[in-house]
């Protein structure tokens, strides 16, 4: 299962593991910090199987880094983060590169080699796993630029392509390993609305073609409630509020609505309240 | 009085531990790139790009300056001898100098500038558009793929690039002697030949070689530890440079004190 598409990976890593755990990511109160400016601290999120969940914030709230901490490029100070169980801090490296083959990750802005060309891009990863043939390699590259509707970009360097293209060659990179996660850093910010409804539509389809567990960071609410079963807004260094898209639509805590309907005011009184609250840290 | 200096006091301390931070990363990343060495699977078909591309290309740059340095040696010697000192002696001085002190230092210092700016800028680039993490991401070690062929080019092509820049120095030299100075080609030979040792072509070569590891090393760091787009890539690249000239002259004066007393 967490081998899919890739049979001829060796699954050494997980053979002598029990597995009472379900198909999931799971954040167990995890904290970081840079220097003295604390950016997550207590993070509690579960993404289940067939789960897209999109991860709302303010900028600079640690959704990035959250997704990378996934698949270990940034250790946590505190806390554990597993990934189907195994807990990504303990692994060697691997088990970490293993883990990483499952995880596909979408890049803010795509992150392509641009010394290659697409085809390049999207061969680099198959080839450093080894046990694909040439001829297999070459398929899984144009099914993959299909999926993302790239067909015939191979050849192209990343520097000829326009944003939005840069930004599905990216994922069309990330799936080339058919994997089960997919995780999206801001896969829309700075598209135009019908190109970010293309994005959106793609992520559907990796859903419902790949059958993709998902996380989304997004800032764009309208795309979060379209791609998304479940919300989770991140505030603080944790999961202020949490739910479908029609939930966190109806919240009545006035930094989710602040931050939903674009209202700095209800975020400033949110804050106050919070504040006003828990003078100690404790809740009243 | 003790406002006066605590300030100071405070700031010195806090950079010797800013100093001391970086110090335990680089060690670390050294650690990294000698523990990568045995993925030679990664590294291995990247290699002769890049001896190409930081090696066979340095050599004209590094050939021009050698050209220069040896006809300034020759004219230089032959000024301060004044006629006191037999002028065969010229082909001692500029061999000497060109295989010991100038071939090596001064290729160190121009490919500190072409080679290890080029690196940081490149790496530093990768870094901030997030390259370096994708190809963590597909399951790469960043610092075989990257860093490894880099310094190996580094390490096994500047000794050969110091050859050649040797050789044309001492070969500038001769002719500057003999159409310049009224010198035969027998005297030039004669006074290379003087104080000839093996070991000073030895001695060119370990510091070259030292040259071209902290260059590609101290280039492949700042890279990688580049932080804040592109004002951070160019910050990464000065002090890439800076740094490696810096070291350069100290493992300079580092070799002629181990080797030479
Ligand atoms: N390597 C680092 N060193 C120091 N601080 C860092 C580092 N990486 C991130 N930060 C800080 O951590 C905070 C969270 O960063 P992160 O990139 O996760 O934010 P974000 O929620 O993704 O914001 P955005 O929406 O702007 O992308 C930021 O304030 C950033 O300045
Ligand atoms: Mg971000």
């Amino acid at each position: 299962m967490l081998l899919r598409g890739a049979p001829s990976f060796s699954a050494s890593w997980f053979v002598d593991f029990d597995w009472p755990f379900a198909d999931m990511i799971e954040f167990i109160n995890v904290s970081k910090a840079f220097g003295s400016k604390v950016v997550l601290k207590g993070f509690n999120l579960k993404v289940n199987e067939g789960d897209t969940v999109s991860l709302v914030g303010f900028s600079g709230s640690g959704k990035s880094i959250s997704l990378k901490k996934i698949v270990g490029l940034i250790a946590p100070d505190e806390g554990t983060i597993r990934v189907d169980g195994l807990d990504v801090q303990s692994l060697n490296r691997h088990e970490l590169y293993e883990l990483r083959r499952n995880v596909g990750f979408v890049f803010q802005f795509a992150a392509l080699f641009d010394s290659m060309t697409i085809a390049e891009n999207l061969a680099m990863g198959l080839l450093k796993a080894g046990g694909y043939t040439e001829d297999a390699i070459r398929e899984r590259i144009e099914e993959s630029l299909r999926l993302v509707e790239l067909e015939g970009f191979g050849p192209r360097l990343p520097s000829e392509l326009s944003g939005g293209q840069k930004k599905r060659a990216g994922l069309a990179r990330a799936i080339a390993f058919r994997p089960k996660y997919l995780l999206y850093d801001e896969p829309t910010s700075g598209l135009d609305p019908v190109t970010t409804a293309v994005i959106d539509r793609l992520i559907l389809r990796m859903r419902d073609e790949l059958g993709v567990t998902s996380i989304v960071v997004t800032h764009d609410m309208r795309s979060a409630e379209r791609i998304s079963n479940r919300i989770a807004m991140l505030y603080d260094g944790r999961i202020l509020e949490e739910g479908t898209p029609e939930e966190l639509f109806r919240s009545t805590n006035p930094i989710v609505r602040g931050f939903v309907d674009g209202r700095p005011e209800l975020v400033e009184q949110g804050n106050r309240e919070l504040q006003g609250l828990s003078p100690d840290g404790s809740m009243p | 009085m003790k406002d006066l200096t605590f300030g100071p006091f405070a700031a010195v301390g806090k950079a010797t531990e800013d100093i001391l931070a970086s110090l335990g990363k680089f060690g670390e990343f050294f650690i990294e790139i000698l523990r990568s060495l045995r993925d030679v699977s990664t590294w291995s078909p990247l290699l002769v790009q890049q001896m190409r591309r930081l090696g066979v290309d340095s050599i004209p740059i590094s050939l021009f300056l050698a050209m220069f340095t040896g006809v300034v040696l020759a004219l230089q010697a032959s000024y301060t001898f004044t006629g006191q000192i037999p002028l065969y002696f010229v082909g001692t001085l500029v061999g000497k100098t060109m295989m010991l002190e100038l071939g090596p230092v001064l290729t160190g210092l121009a490919l500190s500038g072409r080679v290890g700016a080029n690196i940081a800028a490149q790496l530093g680039t990768m870094r901030v558009s997030e390259q370096i993490d994708a190809l963590e991401t597909l399951a790469y070690n960043p610092v075989a793929y990257l860093v490894v062929p880099r310094v190996l080019a580094g390490v096994l092509m500047f000794p050969v690039i110091v050859i050649f820049a040797n050789a044309l120095g001492i070969s500038a030299g001769l002719v500057t002697a003999v159409n310049l100075l009224d010198m035969s080609t027998q005297d030039f030979i004669r006074g290379l030949r003087l104080f000839y040792a093996p070991f000073d072509i030895t001695f060119s070569l370990i510091k070259t070689t030292s040259f071209g590891l902290v260059i590609t090393v101290i280039g492949s760091f700042m890279g990688f530890t580049t932080r804040g787009g592109a004002e951070g890539v160019g910050s990464s690249t000065t002090r890439a440079v800076v740094i490696s000239s810096m070291l350069i002259l100290v493992l300079d004066a580092f070799w002629a004190v181990v080797l030479l007393q």
